[in-house]
C-alpha cells in the first residue's frame, strides 16, 4: 500500500486541495472495495476533485509519471469494476454531485457525473418529467457510474436502460484532454457515434465528468401488484402471456422462496414465505389504459395459478414492494458470510427454464442460492451463499458458475446483463464475443490509452 | 478476557457485503462525502484490525468516536449487520488499549462514567447540589460576575448546556408501588438516571399513564444505572455489573413487563442477554428480562391503550423519533399511534424525522460541531412544520432540542408523548 512518491502527492495536493489527498490508511482503506463480494485491492492514494479541470490535471500528471487511475462513485458497482490495482490513484467523484439544469423544452436533464441517480429522477419530477433507469442503489449511485457501467434496474422491458438516456458526455481523455460528445439533438448522425463507446466502457476509456440526459414526461398513474406461486414456472409463463397479450408492463420482477425469506425478515412486509415464487408487477402510463391492463394482468396472473394476487392501495404500499425487491440482493447477505451475485441474462423465453437450470447447478454442488430478478427482460440474478473462508466451498461455488455460464451461452444469453465485466467476470468473456471481437475491445482499448492508465485490468488483462 | 475486534466472531465483519446501502442514511457521510466517516467504511477499518492490516491507532480511535451510534445504518441494512456490537467492541477495545486519552477526559471518564453513574445514591447527591447551585441563583450570579470563566476549557464549555435539575426526584412523586382501581398487570417502572434528575415527572406521567390502563406499578426508590453509557463508551465490565444489578432489583419473573421510557436506556436495557451471555448465573435470567421489558409507548399500544375522553385543545403536535428508539428498538409506530389517541391532537410528520438530533449520548460534548450541525439541520424541520408542540422520547433528545429550539428563539415546547397523554387523562377529571 504504498503512496506515491512525495513530489506525485504534492502536485495532486496543488491541484485538488490538501483536504482532498488522502494517503493514510485510516482514510484509504475505506476506498479498497465496491459493491462486489470478496473483492478488494490496495489504495495508496484517494483523490477527490471539485471540477472537470482539476480532473485533466490529475490525468495529465499520472500520464507523465505512468500512473494509473481507478476512478470512482459511490462505490455500488457489482463487477470489481472500481476495486483499485497496485499502485494507482483512485479518483472518487463523489463531490461534483450537482444538477445542473433541467430543460423541460428539450426533455433533457444535465448533470456533474457525482449526482445520485435518484437525485436526478428527483429533479425531473419537480418538472413533471421522469428518468427511468432505476438500479437497485439507486438512491446511492452516482450517474457517472451508471453510464460507465450502462446499468439495468427494474423498468428495462418498456424503457430500456441507461443507454437509452445519455444524449451528450463531456469526458477526460487519458492524457487528460477534455472532449464533448453528442447534443440535446434527438438526431444527430455527425461522425461515429463516440458517446456510445463511453457506455459501459468501465472506465477503462475515459472518465465521464458530465452528463446529458433524456426525460420523458411523467406517467399519470401506476399501479403494482404482486403474485404468488407454487411453482417458478407458472410465474414464467404468466409474464410470456402477458407479453404475448401485448402488454408491456414497466416492471416484472420475480423473487424465489429463499430470497422471499430473506427480504421478509428485513422488511417486514407480509410476504407470503411460504410459496416458491412471488412477481411483482407494475404497470404506468395513462389512467385509463393502466386500469384496463392491470385488470388484465391480474386476470392472466391468476389464470396460470397464481395462489394469491395483491394489489398495492396506495403508492406508499406500491414503493415498499418496490424497495423490498430492492433490497433482495443485500438482504440475502443475512443467510451466511459471503454472497456472491450473478448477473446472467437469457432471451426472455429462456428464463424459465434457465431458473429451474440454476436451482439443479445449485443441488450438484450442494450449495445454497437464492435467486430473484427481472422476468421481463430475462435478467436473473442467482446468489451464491457461501462463505470466502471455506476454500473447499468456494472452489464448488466457481464450478457452479463455469455451469450456469456455459447454460447461459448456449441458450443465446449473456455473462452480463447490466452489472458489467469488470474482474468478477472477465475469464468468461471471450467465450461469449468471441475471438475477433475480443481483439478488436482490445486493440480499441491499446490504441485509446496505449499507457493502459485508465481502470487496467478491468474488462480484459 | 479484554474485549477485541480479533476475538468477535468473523462472521458479524463479514456480514457487511459493503453494498453502500447504508451511506444515505449515516448523518457522518452526508455531511463529508467520504467513505471512512460512513458505517461500511468504519467496519472496513474494523475488519482491518481483525485482519491485522492495520493496527489500533489515534486516528482509528477518533473515527470510533466520531460515529454518533445513532444505528440508523441498521434501519437501512439489508443485510443485517449488527453495527451496534461492532461499534461497542471497537470502542471498548480502543478504551483498553488507551488510546484517545487526555488527562482531561481521562478525569471526566473517571467521574462521570466510573463514579457517579454506578452510584445512584451519590448521583442524586451531586443532582441536589447542582439544583441548589441553580436555585440559589448561584449559576446566573457567577455568570454575571464572570466567575464560571474560572472553570477549566471542557467544564466551561458544557455549563450553558447544563440542564436545570428538577426540584423533585421521582421518589419524592412516585411511591414504590401504586395500584389501580382495576388491576390487569403487575409492572415495574425503570427512571432512569437523567430522566430522574431532570424529568421527574416524565417518569410520574408515566406511571399515570399506567395507572390508568390497569397495570399495577412497581417503583423502588433506588435504581441502578442501566449501563448504557458504560457499553457505549467502551467499558464492558461495568456495564456488565449494572445489569446484574438491574436483574436483581427487578427480578423479571414478577413482572408482566418492566418499563423504560428513554430510547437510549431502552435499547441497552433489552440487549441484557448478549451482554451476559457468557454468565451461567445470569444469562437465562437476561433472557427472560429482555423478553420482559418493553417501551412504554410499546407496552400501551400493545394492550389496546385507552383513549382518553377528554382532549388538550386544538393542539398541532409533531414527532422526533430518538434513534436507539426507531433504529434500536425499532419502535416508530407506536409513539405516533398513542397521540393519535388524544381527541384534538393533529400529528404532522417531521421531515427527516428519524435523523439523529446530534444529542447521541454524550456525543454533544465530545464532537461538539458536529453535533451542533445536525441540532440546527433539525430544528429547522421542526420550526418548518409549524407545530405547537414537539413531542419525543428521550431525555438526551428532549435536553439538546430544546436548548436548539431556545437557542432560535422558536416558541415551540417540547413534551414526552406520555405526558401529553397523561394531561389528557387528567382534563376528564
Amino acid at each position: 500500500m504504498s503512496s506515491p512518491d512525495p513530489a506525485v502527492l504534492a502536485r495532486l495536493r496543488a491541484i485538488v486541495g490538501v483536504e482532498n489527498v488522502l494517503t493514510s490508511p485510516e482514510d484509504t482503506i475505506p476506498y479498497g472495495f465496491d459493491g462486489t463480494a470478496a473483492l478488494k485491492g490496495p489504495v495508496g492514494v484517494v483523490v477527490l476533485p471539485g471540477s472537470t479541470q482539476e480532473i485533466s490535471e490529475v490525468v495529465k500528471l499520472a500520464a507523465a509519471r505512468g500512473l494509473a487511475i481507478v476512478t470512482r462513485g459511490s462505490g455500488t458497482g457489482l463487477s470489481g469494476g472500481s476495486v483499485p490495482s497496485a499502485g494507482c490513484i483512485v479518483l472518487c467523484l463523489t463531490r461534483l454531485d450537482k444538477i445542473l439544469s433541467v430543460d423541460a423544452a428539450n426533455l433533457t436533464v444535465r448533470a456533474q457525473c457525482g449526482a445520485i441517480t435518484a437525485a436526478i429522477d428527483a429533479a425531473a419530477n419537480k418538472h413533471g418529467l421522469f428518468y427511468p433507469p432505476d438500479p437497485g442503489s439507486m438512491k446511492i449511485s452516482t450517474i457517472g457510474g451508471n453510464v460507465a457501467e450502462n446499468s439495468g434496474g427494474l423498468r428495462g422491458l418498456k424503457y430500456g436502460v441507461t443507454r437509452d438516456y445519455v444524449m451528450g458526455l463531456e469526458v477526460v481523455l487519458p492524457d487528460g484532454r477534455i472532449a464533448h460528445f453528442g447534443n440535446a439533438c434527438v438526431k444527430d448522425v455527425a461522425g461515429y457515434s463516440m458517446k456510445d463507446l463511453f457506455i459501459g466502457s468501465e472506465g477503462t476509456l475515459g472518465i465521464i465528468t458530465e452528463v446529458l440526459l433524456k426525460v420523458v414526461p411523467r406517467p399519470a398513474a401506476r399501479r403494482t401488484m404482486l403474485a404468488s406461486y407454487d411453482r417458478m414456472e407458472d410465474a414464467a409463463q404468466t409474464v410470456s402471456d402477458i407479453i404475448a397479450a401485448k402488454i408491456i408492463p414497466c416492471t416484472l420482477e420475480f423473487l424465489d422462496r429463499m430470497t422471499i425469506g430473506c427480504v421478509e425478515d428485513y422488511a417486514k412486509i407480509g410476504l407470503p414465505r411460504d410459496c416458491e415464487a412471488l412477481l411483482l408487477m407494475e404497470t404506468d402510463g395513462h389512467p385509463a389504459a393502466v386500469a384496463e391492463e392491470a385488470e388484465q394482468m391480474l386476470t392472466l396472473a391468476r389464470a396460470r395459478g397464481a395462489r394469491d394476487v395483491r394489489v398495492a392501495r396506495d403508492d406508499a404500499e406500491a414503493l415498499q414492494l418496490a424497495s423490498a425487491r430492492r433490497s433482495a440482493f443485500s438482504a440475502l447477505a443475512r443467510v451466511r458470510p459471503t454472497t456472491i451475485l450473478e448477473d446472467v441474462t437469457v432471451p426472455r423465453d429462456k428464463l424459465a427454464e434457465m431458473v429451474a437450470f440454476v436451482a439443479e447447478v445449485a443441488k450438484k454442488h450442494k450449495l445454497l442460492v437464492g435467486t430473484f430478478g427481472h422476468m421481463g427482460d430475462g435478467n436473473l440474478h442467482p446468489t451464491f451463499l457461501t462463505d470466502e473462508r471455506n476454500s473447499e466451498e468456494m472452489a464448488r461455488v466457481h464450478e457452479a458458475l463455469e455451469d450456469i455460464v456455459t447454460k447461459t451461452l448456449a441458450l443465446g444469453g449473456t455473462i452480463t446483463g447490466e452489472h458489467g465485466v469488470g474482474l468478477a467476470k472477465k475469464a468468461w468473456l471471450r467465450r461469449q464475443v468471441g475471438e475477433n471481437s475480443h481483439d478488436l475491445m482490445r486493440e480499441i482499448k491499446r490504441a485509446w490509452d496505449p499507457q493502459n492508465l485508465l481502470n487496467p485490468g478491468k474488462i480484459f488483462d | 478476557m479484554k474485549p477485541s475486534l480479533k476475538l468477535l466472531d468473523y462472521s458479524i465483519l463479514q456480514q457487511c457485503m459493503h453494498c453502500g446501502m447504508c451511506l444515505p442514511a449515516c448523518p457522518t457521510y452526508v455531511a463529508t462525502n467520504k467513505e471512512r466517516h460512513s458505517p461500511r467504511g468504519r467496519i472496513s477499518l474494523m475488519r482491518a484490525v481483525a485482519d491485522g492490516e492495520l493496527k489500533l491507532s489515534p486516528a482509528f480511535a477518533d473515527e470510533m468516536s466520531y460515529c454518533l451510534g445513532c444505528l440508523a445504518c441498521q434501519t437501512a441494512c439489508p443485510a443485517g449487520v449488527d453495527y451496534s456490537n461492532l461499534l461497542e467492541t471497537a470502542r471498548a477495545e480502543v478504551q483498553s488499549a488507551g488510546l484517545n486519552q487526555t488527562f482531561t477526559s481521562r478525569f471526566w471518564r473517571t467521574v462521570t462514567i466510573r463514579g457517579l453513574f454506578m452510584r445512584p445514591r451519590l448521583l442524586r447527591f451531586v443532582g441536589r447540589l447542582l439544583w441548589l447551585y441553580q436555585r440559589l441563583g448561584l449559576q446566573t450570579a457567577f455568570r454575571k460576575i464572570g466567575l464560571t470563566k474560572l472553570l477549566p476549557k471542557d467544564l466551561r464549555r458544557l455549563e450553558p448546556q447544563c440542564p436545570t435539575i428538577a426540584t423533585k426526584f421521582s421518589p419524592q412523586l412516585i411511591r414504590p408501588v401504586e395500584s389501580p382501581a382495576k388491576k390487569n398487570h403487575r409492572v415495574a417502572l425503570l427512571t432512569g438516571c437523567v430522566q430522574d434528575l431532570v424529568f421527574a415527572d416524565i417518569n410520574r406521567d408515566t406511571a399515570d399513564v399506567l395507572l390508568a390502563n390497569g397495570c399495577e406499578v412497581h417503583t423502588p426508590p433506588v435504581q441502578p444505572c442501566c449501563g448504557s453509557l458504560h457499553a457505549h463508551n467502551g467499558e464492558a465490565n461495568a456495564a456488565k455489573t449494572l445489569a446484574k444489578r438491574m436483574i436483581d432489583l427487578f427480578p423479571p419473573s414478577q413482572f408482566d413487563a418492566i418499563i423504560t421510557n428513554s430510547g437510549g436506556c431502552g435499547n441497552h436495557l433489552r440487549h441484557y442477554s448478549a451482554l451476559l451471555a457468557d454468565d451461567a448465573v445470569y444469562a437465562p435470567l437476561a433472557k427472560l428480562w429482555d423478553s420482559k421489558l418493553r417501551d412504554i409507548h410499546e407496552w400501551m399500544m400493545e394492550h389496546g391503550c385507552r383513549a382518553p375522553q377528554a382532549g388538550l385543545g386544538d393542539l398541532t403536535v409533531t414527532y422526533h423519533d430518538s434513534c436507539h428508539l426507531t433504529h434500536g428498538q425499532k419502535v416508530t409506530k407506536q409513539p405516533r399511534d398513542l397521540l393519535k389517541l388524544i381527541p384534538g391532537l393533529k400529528l404532522v410528520e417531521l421531515p427527516e424525522a428519524n435523523w439523529c438530533c446530534g444529542s447521541a449520548g454524550i456525543y454533544n460534548i465530545t464532537q461538539p460541531e458536529q453535533s451542533e450541525q445536525l441540532l440546527v439541520r433539525k430544528v429547522g424541520h421542526v420550526i418548518g412544520t409549524g407545530a405547537s408542540v414537539l413531542a419525543t422520547a428521550n431525555p438526551g433528545c428532549h435536553l439538546q432540542i430544546a436548548r436548539g429550539l431556545r437557542q432560535a428563539g422558536s416558541p415551540i415546547s417540547l413534551l414526552q408523548p406520555v405526558t401529553l397523554l397523561a394531561r389528557a387523562y387528567r382534563a376528564e377529571r
